[in-house]
């Protein structure tokens, strides 16, 4: 009679202290989930607000000469369009941002800093748009190849599905404006380099063109594909000359 | 794990509260500043660049 309630008292110590195990699983996992779901703040939200920042400081830091306005009426002056050969810059060092990026069709988008390199870490992660190493400078002849993410980081090519044929890409360096046109979109293998090359999709060969090549994730959101936008240079013209007339027509 | 936390803050209630908000802020912080970053880069998504 005495030994019954002693062991099913045991039996009742031994069922708590599996209880309170389970209980501590299930709060690790709920503790999971919310790490989790910070993880997707942290990636979706803050990577945004804290790369905005950090781009916009890169593009004050320039501290580019703004463009001629009107002494009259103080309106922007329009840029006279030149089709001679452009000043070229020499490629600057690592992760040195050296030229904005404008695109009147994504309104409402801040300038965007272009900077040298495409690492994560040190460029595309921080900095925002980043040139690939060794690919033509700005208005040179070759490709002008240049990465961003489409999603996080300030997304800086959030919208890249929007660009149309024909729509302006406006590329400033300290003096010198180059304006872009777009020619094509493609969707690509990761894998596939010949979008970068001097003349995109025909590696080897030797340019005669002066391009521009954006590249950037796809899907949104993935890693499986490369959306790619191939643009030629329409003209370009020194910033001492006034403001190009699409920056002006998009409403500055 | 949380009763056992709870368990072990000092002071009354309000206080209890205090420190318990105080800690889940740090953790959010550290997660913000240290562990997301550098969890960032192993994720299967966001490569933007051609030939990697």
């Amino acid at each position: 009679m005495t030994g019954t309630p002693g062991r099913s008292a045991t039996r009742g110590r031994a069922s708590n202290a599996a209880y309170a195990g389970l209980g501590v699983v299930g709060e690790l996992l709920i503790t999971l989930g919310l790490l989790l779901l910070g993880f997707l703040v942290w990636q979706l939200w803050w990577t945004d607000v804290i790369g905005n920042r950090e781009q916009a400081q890169a593009v004050a830091a320039l501290a580019f000469t703004p463009a001629p306005t009107s002494s009259a009426s103080a309106a922007p002056v329009v840029a006279t369009p030149r089709h001679d050969d452009p000043p070229v810059l020499a490629e600057p060092s690592h992760a040195t941002t050296f030229a904005t990026l404008q695109v009147p069709r994504w309104t409402g988008e801040p300038i965007r800093p272009i900077s040298q390199g495409t690492d994560r870490q040190t460029v595309l992660d921080v900095l925002g748009i980043g040139h690939y190493d060794g690919t033509a400078m700005p208005g040179a002849i070759g490709n002008f190849a240049v990465a961003g993410h489409r999603t996080t980081f300030a997304k800086p090519f959030n919208r890249i599905a929007e660009l149309q044929l024909g729509d302006p890409l406006v590329v400033r360096t300290a003096d010198t404006w180059y304006v872009y046109t777009v020619t094509s979109t493609q969707i690509v293998r990761p894998s596939d380099v010949s979008v970068i090359a001097p003349v995109p999709g025909e590696p080897g060969a030797t340019p005669t063109e002066r391009s521009i090549t954006l590249t950037t994730c796809h899907p949104m959101f993935s890693a499986t594909q490369r959306y790619i936008v191939h643009g030629t240079l329409a003209y370009w013209a020194p910033v001492s000359s006034g403001t190009p007339v699409e920056l002006l027509a998009a409403g500055g | 794990m949380y009763g056992w936390i709870w368990r072990h803050l000092p002071g009354p209630t309000p206080v209890r509260v205090a420190i318990a908000v105080a800690l889940v802020a740090a953790v959010v912080a550290a997660c913000f500043a240290w562990v997301y970053p550098a969890l960032a880069p192993l994720m299967p998504f966001n490569n933007t660049t051609v030939g990697e």
